[in-house]
């Protein structure tokens, strides 16, 4: 595995222990996940005990130590969204994709997750899908983003 | 950008600004916040770009991407300024003709004007919508006329003068005696008077000090911090800096949770831009006092909106709180005197500064001072962000500004407060909303979530689902906060599922007193708060479910069947392509019937039929 960037951010963040959820942060956004060994790494260049770091990686919700998917399907389970019917589009979710939520599909091509709030409740139920918000969602809605995403997949197969 | 030394700098940049923008005849203001972009916007705003690039009419016509107005259901939102004229739900292919129409020729395009469902006419400005109309946006309104990533936008609208006049025209303690006299009272949902918090800490002997903004908004139901943020970071900063001159902090810290990746941005763009214009950094306006700000980015933890884990969370650490004893202005970050405040409190202090505390003390109650966000959520007409005077009653809010029931169905209750809160039932709805009416009626009015819930909602769901939401959320430090909250959730669990008995109840209420009055922190001492509410004014429902087995909301799935009406089955189909499980058969244009054993209750058939034949019971 080529670590030179998590020598880069821990460089960025001056070697600075504060500054440790910012730089497991840079981690995962340029690994898509925290390789053990990335994290080996962040601790020797902190000083830091490897525990330590596994206790703030496995301690805050939005850091994965397992590869994620290629598309990350999430959906906001908020109040708002939950009295609006989010646990029907998750039953949805579940079945579409024969995952629970915080795993990834066996082919590594989605990653299913929920989460307690995405501020967007106005237009609830909401899904944050590949970095897009999808909003006044329903089962049968979330099933058609679902499947547009892999029919995309077969074109872009056939082209290549 | 302009590097400015001195409050004459200040002016003399604020006057060019404004030269310059008269240049322009019209603004088009595109929202841009995160629920517009659910709908596209920023199509629109291409639209718009494209449109008038090729009309030539760049020069003529400004066009802004602002933060979020807030009546983010009828979005994307476009305001057409001076005109003041409110076009909701705007496409991209209708730019073409509101620019012919309204910017070339003045007219107005009807089909984007909002309708008011009551009087069936159009609405031109959004004053006089019934959302807005009884509103007072404060904080809000100028949202709709800054660009968040161009920091003379807010200079143009009289930003940082505050600041100049704090720097130059009063002395700290002058300015915390301000914030006293205005009573304002910290918005995170504690209520706590800000300006005593400052002054306890200005007491504080040690030379280093910290101000920190609170933006890990984690209620559920709650975006107004986000919204504030998003869209007009440059108050939240300015108050910051007035905070941190009255009580002498030269650091600074915004904590921004991280499933808000616009606010985290916007607050990044406008940390550069206020350092580069001198309002931020070394010897701000040339009055010798340095303060700056760092952000710092939460990791997904809802106790980390607890000011003792999120000083544990900026300083790299797992966010578990400790004891209160000794409190954050004592003993905060890195052990320093800490002040803590929340975005929306930050954002009211420049407001104060400028208009004066006697001023502000006017608006609200006697214990309430000034005006509060609410987001406005759940199974209401209008949804969206309600900036209004403490003091204004539920009904108000949920009727008047919210326009009542979404479909057909009653509104029973309002939840408030998130998962600290409770449920207020609708024969309630004449409390006034301010820090203490709403805690003697068994919720508090928190941060400002508002999820209006109706006949279609199960209370033992809700309160299952807060107990839910808690148990994962808690740090795990504290036992009866983590065992105790598990055990609850068992208990509900059980309730919705048909396996309730006499007992369930009473250890229920038990269970909450010992988690109530035993936890370590203010997660676990409020998590039974939506429990005992719920059971306090719903307590049939409860019963319902533990007795005869029955949901009347039609929610638990256990406890519920599906069925479909042969009178007003119309066969078209629908439901049976949808059921995952192929457990709904008939011919097309003949009655369907769903087969009990193989369906999964998901719900889907009821979500596709127009007709509203499927019937749950």
């Amino acid at each position: 595995m080529d670590l030179k960037s998590v020598d880069l951010i821990v460089d960025k963040h001056q070697e600075k222990r504060t500054a440790l959820i910012s730089i497991l942060h840079d981690v995962q956004d340029r690994y898509k996940y925290l390789p053990e060994e990335a994290l080996k790494m962040v601790a020797s260049r902190l000083w830091m005990d490897i525990n330590e770091i596994y206790g703030v990686a496995t301690f805050y919700k939005s850091f994965s130590l397992i590869p994620k998917g290629k598309h990350s399907v999430t959906l906001c389970l908020g109040t708002a969204c939950h009295v609006r019917g989010g646990p029907k589009i998750l039953r949805e979710l579940k079945t579409l994709l024969n995952i629970e939520p915080g795993q990834t599909t066996p082919d590594k091509q989605f990653s299913l997750n929920v989460v307690n709030c995405l501020g967007v409740c106005a237009i609830g139920p909401v899904m944050f899908v590949d970095g897009k918000f999808y909003g006044e969602m329903n089962s049968l809605k979330a099933k058609r983003v679902i499947e547009k995403i892999n029919k995309n997949k077969r074109k872009s197969g056939v082209k290549s | 950008m302009r590097r400015v030394k001195s409050v004459k700098g200040l002016e003399k940049w604020k006057d060019d600004i404004l030269s310059k923008q008269k240049r322009s005849e019209m603004i088009v203001s595109v929202c841009g916040g995160t629920g517009c972009q659910a709908y596209e916007c920023q199509k629109v705003k291409g639209a718009f770009q494209k449109e008038l690039t090729q009309k030539g009419m760049r020069e003529r016509v400004a066009l802004k991407v602002t933060g979020c107005p807030g009546f983010c259901e009828r979005g994307p939102l476009v305001t057409i300024h001076p005109q003041n004229i409110f076009y909701q739900k705007v496409k991209p292919e209708d730019v073409p003709e509101i620019i012919s129409e309204t910017i070339q020729n003045g007219r107005k395009v009807e089909h984007l004007l909002f309708e008011d469902p009551n009087a069936n006419r159009k609405i031109t400005s959004a004053d006089d919508i019934p959302f807005y109309r009884s509103q007072m946006r404060l904080l809000l309104s100028r949202n709709d006329l800054i660009d968040p990533t161009h920091i003379e936008d807010y200079i143009a609208v009289e930003g940082y003068q505050s600041l100049a006049k704090a720097l130059f025209q009063m002395k700290p303690t002058e300015i915390i005696e301000e914030i006293k006299i205005s009573g304002l009272r910290g918005r995170g949902g504690a209520g706590y008077p800000t300006g005593k918090k400052w002054e306890e800490c200005k007491k504080e002997p040690n030379e280093t000090k910290y101000v920190i903004c609170n933006c890990d908004e984690g209620d559920p139901g709650a975006f107004m911090d986000r919204a504030l943020m998003e869209g007009n970071p440059h108050s939240v900063l300015e108050g910051m800096v007035i905070g941190a001159y009255a009580i002498g902090a030269n650091k600074g810290f915004i904590y921004v949770r991280h499933e808000y990746p616009l606010a985290h941005k916007n607050a990044e763009i406008a940390i550069q831009q206020a350092r580069k214009a001198g309002l931020l950094g070394e010897n701000i306006l040339g009055s010798g006092f340095d303060f700056d700000v760092e952000i710092a980015k939460g990791g997904g933890a809802f106790v980390c909106g607890e000011s003792t884990a999120l000083i544990a969370s900026i300083e790299g650490r797992v966010g578990e709180p400790r004891s209160k004893q000794i409190r954050t202005v004592k003993h905060g970050l890195w052990g320093k005197p800490t002040t803590l405040n929340n975005v929306e409190t930050w954002a009211n202090v420049p407001l104060i500064i400028e208009k004066g505390s006697k001023w502000f003390s006017s608006i609200g109650t006697e214990k309430s001072k000034g005006t509060k966000i609410f987001s406005l959520v759940g199974k209401v007409k209008n949804t969206g962000l309600v900036e209004v005077p403490m003091g204004i009653t539920l009904k108000e809010i949920i009727f008047d500004i919210g326009g009542g029931q979404q479909d057909g169905r009653k509104i029973k209750a309002v939840q408030t407060g998130g998962p600290s809160g409770g449920c207020i039932p609708a024969s309630l709805f004449h409390l006034p909303v301010d820090f203490d009416s709403l805690t003697q009626a068994g919720s508090m009015m928190g941060s400002g979530g508002m999820i209006v819930l109706d006949e279609g909602t199960c209370m033992v769901d809700v309160a299952k689902y807060f107990v839910h939401f808690l148990e994962e959320e808690s740090c795990g430090k504290c036992l009866p906060c983590r065992e105790g909250l598990k055990r609850m959730g068992q208990i509900l669990d059980g309730i919705t599922e048909g396996r309730g008995d006499g007992d369930s109840l009473a250890l229920l209420e038990d269970l909450s007193e010992v988690v109530a009055d035993t936890s370590l922190c203010g997660l676990g001492k409020t998590a039974p708060n939506p429990v005992l509410s719920a059971l306090g004014y719903f307590r049939p429902e409860f019963e319902a479910h533990i007795h005869q087995k029955r949901c009347p909301a039609g929610v638990c799935t256990s406890l519920i069947q599906y069925s479909i009406s042969e009178t007003d089955c119309t066969g078209c189909n629908a439901c049976t392509k949808i059921c995952p499980t192929q457990a709904i058969k008939g011919e097309k244009k003949e009655i369907h019937h769903i087969l009990a054993e193989l369906c999964s209750k998901c719900g889907s058939c009821k979500d596709v039929c127009k007709e509203n034949a499927v019937i749950v019971q």
